[in-house]
């Protein structure tokens, strides 16, 4: 189960098997979507697979989520969402009204962001070989002829925001399991993030990178940041937005919401000077009013991230390696 | 007749050539002494009878802070040599050498304190070869002045003389000074005398003080003073872990507390731990500094300054390390401005800047033994000798909390000061910049870096990173496999034994957390043959903060439980937890004998949250009536591993407190209890195995109350019993247990 709580252990599967031997210059650099070149023009491209259980939870299904998270993952490159293919593996005995109801949301999540699902492909396994019904998107959007993001060009100095509350998605999908006798008014923030990433763009020209928080959340996200462009990333504990039902949860719950994965959340690194004007482009819209200046980037130590707590100590919040085991006695 | 002898250890810097060259001359002996990388070597030369007695008295009369670890003596023919000389050292100085720890002001030191006529009268930074700053002020080695935080005072002519006359107590003292040209202390605008008058009228006004002290500052208030006390707890943000006290002399420790004669050795030692007592109930010491605590943490003073300020106030202080909530002590001036602001009202400081982050260290009395808590300043850097050769360098980089490092070489672990959580970054770069200022100090470049098998320890990954990057071999050591190898290294034995490890959370070799086990063990290996039975740790990390979520993966699912008053201060999360515990969400499997402890806390009421590691058991040891006998009984299954039933302790606690029996008995029944069930599964091990030897180690030992009913019983069934005396039993041990391990696990040198 380690393999895919979005930490270490993933990425090492990833550099280790695929990385090796896929090698070429797009797939370099591990960013949420590969630019690429096609005609003379400049594009994104991305896939996703979803495997989520289960499949229908307050505030979305796998249906809406498959969409957004690669309409998302376009959106947070840069790009501008066009087409998406969807694929899905059906297990044997699905209930086809549940399908309906999976395609409805997959059709109103690509109307909502302004994209056409152009095609797509179905298989159905045998009884006990899927988990109801996996899906695979994949997108392809435009980006702008001479705009470079990245989390390399993070520099000292920049700001590091959130476009909303965090911890949402997950939360909700660990309690609505049925597992838990914990009840509580959580939504998954699944939504598409492409117009509230334009608006960012638009309005700040010291955009460095923007990063969709999912598996791993916010913290795992800042941790990529502070490696790839090896600067120090200082995070003040106060200033993270979080839900106080989903604060009540993690604590219930015993985990820590920075981990926790959003579907409609993005950490945004922009230059320090502007970081009013950015706050100020995500709240102008619903989906980033809850948009905050969590911390900065500093250069020293350089990789790390820390978090200052309420008491101004500083923690240091680490790249789980796997799923998290107490560490303390 | 003539003999030259080799004498290894911690024999440099601490006036070990003057005092050969006093002993020779004042046995009409001839010949010479020196230093070289090796320690110190030398000649004598005269009749058969003197030489003998030198002999003998090389290592009888050696100074206070020489530590011997060998003398090698070869027989030579006489040369014919008249004079007796002290060879200066060798140009550029002497690497390789030991670093004698901070040693307490010596006798002759204090009564030039007190001696209005001695040109050092009052001077707190009065010191000489027998005492004074050491490792706290070494920058780098060969040791010797320029290297140290002195480097900045140019010796007065007075020193100087001082400093290079063999027959002076300050020849070649690195830090010798006086009023004239050394250190002075500060308070705001006042200078020496009138700071600490200000210092003494600032405590008795009750105001919080900080002091600057030997490996950081400190925090004081008068001790009698409730209101003072209750204050520095609310300023620190520190909730109920114990402070302790520094008393002005021994007669007024035994005002507050019971000193037995190996308490009285540890107070009054060159080394000055703090020193757990058992406390006077009628102790003039206010209710904040140790609430509902038996024992109170005494020390005396061990620096000049220390020594003024007790004298002139008279009366008890706090002193606790000056931090906020879990951040390390603070020990540079401008990070004390920063920091303490807050929390001091006045700053006693001076100007002999601090090298080395170094906090006191803590121990107790066990059955005639000292048995150190937190093996610190006045201890580190000296070596733990431990009865084996490390042929490789190895690094040992410890656990996650009271992390400690061990840096080994030759016959010498070098075990580091407490270093503390590496969660905190603070405490991080204490930890990276330790182990290379030791790998400088000690010349040490590690060949081995052991580490824990915990994947998200900070330790861990740093040793993963080194050995990723360089030629370094990676060796991971189980957490309580290291513990009991600690033990062992401790008592410089080497197995096999039946090691009886109990701590809160260690990572187990099937990725589970263990805590309660039982290994067949040696330095080399271990097999599992033992372990509590394992339970749900709901909330993982939340479940070690909150010890009634344990009385709830313990009560588990049962419906009858609506009459505990646990489950009733509880109600509203109670069906979560237990639901996380059925269900192992966020609910890690563990055998933890802190956990155990935790759950019978939480039911007895002790506490339900802890503010600080192991609160909740201290608590539950302090309420146990010690004159309570018989415990409750522990199923042992005759499986292979060996388990013990926890849940059949809990049970037992449930239906005595139903019954209605006082807390303070039940409490110690399960203590009883536990003692035990660690009996009956060492006799069927012994039985097994044919092993009759037991090693206790891990933090739960740190239970007075546990160790003693453990070690009488098993004693009592003929078992040799080994526990921890000169490192800790808790995490400050694990990295020497690493250390050994790994130097007993790995092949020889690679050609
Ligand atoms: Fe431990
Ligand atoms: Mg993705
Ligand atoms: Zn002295
Ligand atoms: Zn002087």
């Amino acid at each position: 189960s380690a393999h895919g709580a979005g930490g270490k252990a993933t990425q090492t599967l990833v550099e280790a098997v695929f990385l090796d031997a896929f090698r070429n210059p797009a797939l370099e650099p591990l960013g949420d979507a590969a630019e690429l070149t096609v005609g003379g023009e400049r594009v994104a491209m991305t896939t996703d697979s979803f495997v989520v259980s289960p499949l229908f939870f307050p505030g979305g299904d796998i249906g809406d989520l498959a969409v957004n998270g690669t309409v998302n993952d376009l959106a947070v490159a840069g790009a501008t969402p066009r087409y998406l293919s969807c694929g899905f593996i059906i297990e044997e005995g699905f209930e086809v009204a549940d399908l309906r109801s999976i395609v409805s949301s997959m059709t109103a999540a690509a109307d909502a962001a302004g994209v056409a699902l152009v095609t797509g492909d179905t298989k159905v396994v045998g009884k006990g070989s899927g988990d109801g019904c996996y899906l695979n998107t994949t997108g392809i959007g435009t980006l702008d002829p001479d705009r470079a993001l990245g989390v390399h060009t993070v520099r000292p100095g920049d700001a590091v925001l959130v476009s909303g509350p965090v911890g949402d998605h997950g939360v909700t999908i660990m309690l609505e399991r049925g597992e838990l006798d914990i009840d509580a008014d959580l939504e998954s923030d699944t939504a598409p993030l492409n117009g509230l990433c334009r608006g960012l763009l638009d309005a700040v020209p010291g955009v460095r990178a923007m990063r969709d928080a999912t598996r791993g959340g916010v913290a795992t996200v800042l941790n990529e940041v502070a490696r790839a462009a090896q600067v120090s990333v200082v995070v003040e504990e106060d200033a993270v937005p979080v839900r106080e039902e989903v604060r009540g949860a993690c604590e219930l719950l015993g985990i820590d919401p920075l981990y926790v994965a959003c579907e409609g959340r993005f950490v945004a690194v922009v230059d320090g000077a502007q970081a009013e004007t950015a706050v100020a482009a995500l709240r102008s819209q619903p989906l980033g009013a809850g948009a905050r200046v969590i911390g900065h980037v500093g250069d020293d130590p350089p990789g790390l991230v820390l978090l200052k707590t309420g008491f101004g100590g500083t923690r240091i919040v680490d790249l789980l390696v796997g799923d998290p085991l107490p560490r303390i006695c | 007749m003539r003999r030259e002898a080799r004498v290894e250890g911690v024999v440099q810097g601490v006036g070990f050539r003057p005092f050969v060259h006093t002993l020779a001359r004042r046995l009409g002996l001839a010949g010479h002494v020196g230093n070289d990388a090796d320690g110190v070597f030398l000649a004598v030369e005269g009749s058969s009878e003197g030489v003998a007695r030198f002999l003998d008295a090389l290592k009888a009369e050696a100074p206070p802070l020489a530590v011997i670890d060998r003398i090698e003596v070869t027989e030579v023919p006489p040369l014919g040599a008249a004079r007796f000389d002290i060879l200066p050292s060798p140009p550029g100085g002497v690497a390789n050498t030991l670093v004698s720890a901070d040693s307490a002001t010596c006798a002759d030191c204090l009564r030039e304190l007190a001696d209005p006529g001695d040109r050092r009268y009052r001077y707190p930074f009065v010191n000489c070869t027998n005492c004074g700053p050491r490792f706290t002020i070494v920058r780098g080695v060969p040791y010797d002045r320029p290297r140290t935080t002195m480097a900045g005072f140019a010796l007065c002519r007075d020193c100087a003389r001082e400093y290079a006359d063999p027959a002076d107590r300050r020849f070649h003292a690195q830090p010798v000074c006086c009023p004239a040209c050394g250190p002075r202390l500060r308070l705001g605008t006042a200078e020496g005398d009138d700071a600490l008058r200000v210092a003494v009228r600032l405590l008795g006004e009750g105001r919080v003080l900080a002091v600057k002290g030997l490996g950081g500052y400190h925090l004081a208030v008068a001790a009698a003073s409730e209101p003072a006390a209750a204050a520095l707890r609310s300023r620190k943000h520190r909730e109920d872990k114990p402070f302790a006290i520094m008393v002005p002399d021994l007669a007024v420790a035994g005002d507050l507390c019971e000193v037995d004669p190996v308490a009285e050795r540890l107070l009054t030692g060159r080394r000055r731990p703090i020193v757990l007592l058992p406390r006077r109930r009628a102790a003039p010491v206010a209710p904040s500094v140790a609430p509902g605590n038996r024992m109170l943490g005494v020390l005396l003073p061990y620096t000049p300054l220390h020594h003024l300020l007790l004298t002139d106030f008279a009366a008890p202080i706090v002193l606790t390390s000056a931090n906020v909530s879990d951040e390390p002590i603070v020990f540079r001036d401008d990070e004390a401005r920063d920091r303490l602001s807050g929390i001091a009202d006045a700053f006693l400081t001076h100007d002999r800047p601090i090298h080395v982050r170094t906090d006191d260290s803590v121990a107790r009395t066990f059955r005639g033994r000292a048995q150190l808590q937190r093996r610190s300043r006045g201890y580190a850097p000296e070596p733990v000798v431990v009865g084996q050769d490390f042929r490789r360098h190895v690094l040992a980089c410890g656990a996650e909390l009271k992390n400690t490092f061990c840096l080994a070489k030759g016959r010498h672990a070098f075990l580091s000061h407490h270093i503390g959580d590496l969660e905190n970054y603070e405490t991080l770069r204490s930890f990276t910049e330790g182990i290379e200022h030791f790998g400088r100090l000690f010349d040490i470049a590690p060949e081995i870096v052991a580490h824990d098998l915990h994947p998200e320890y900070l330790s861990t990954k740093y040793a993963l990173d080194l050995a990723e990057s360089g030629t370094v071999e990676p060796v991971g050591v189980q957490h309580h496999h290291a513990h009991i190898a600690a033990c062992l290294a401790d008592n410089a034995e080497s197995g096999p034994v039946l090691g009886v490890a109990f701590d809160g959370t260690g990572y187990g070799t099937d990725h589970t957390i263990w805590g309660g086990e039982f290994l067949l063990a040696d330095l080399a290996g271990f097999r599992r043959v033992g372990h509590l039975e394992p339970v749900r740790m709901p909330g993982g990390t939340a479940a070690v903060r909150q010890p009634w979520r344990m009385a709830a993966a313990y009560l588990g699912a049962t419906d009858d439980t609506g009459d505990l008053d646990v489950v009733r201060r509880h109600a509203r999360e109670w069906p979560a937890v237990v639901s996380m515990a059925a269900s192992g969400v966020n609910a890690p499997l563990t055998s933890s004998a802190g956990r155990l402890f935790d759950a019978v806390a939480a039911l007895l009421g002790v506490r339900d949250t802890t503010n600080y590691e192991g609160q909740a058991a201290i608590e539950l040891e302090q309420l146990a009536d010690p004159a309570v006998r018989g415990g409750y009984p522990a199923g042992i299954s005759a499986a292979d591993p060996v388990t013990v039933s926890g849940a059949d302790l809990v049970k037992s606690v449930v239906d005595d407190l139903r019954a209605g029996r006082a807390v303070d008995v039940v409490a110690a029944r399960f203590h009883n209890g536990v003692a035990e069930a660690i009996r009956g599964v060492c006799a069927r091990l012994r039985e097994a195995t044919g092993v009759g030897t037991v090693a206790l180690s891990g933090g739960v030992f740190q239970n007075v109350l546990l160790l003693d009913r453990t070690v009488d019983l098993l004693e009592g069934r003929g078992f040799r019993v080994l526990t921890h005396s000169r490192v800790p039993t808790n995490d400050g041990g694990v990295s020497l247990g690493q250390a050994v391990v790994a130097a007993n696990t790995t092949g020889p040198v690679r050609q």
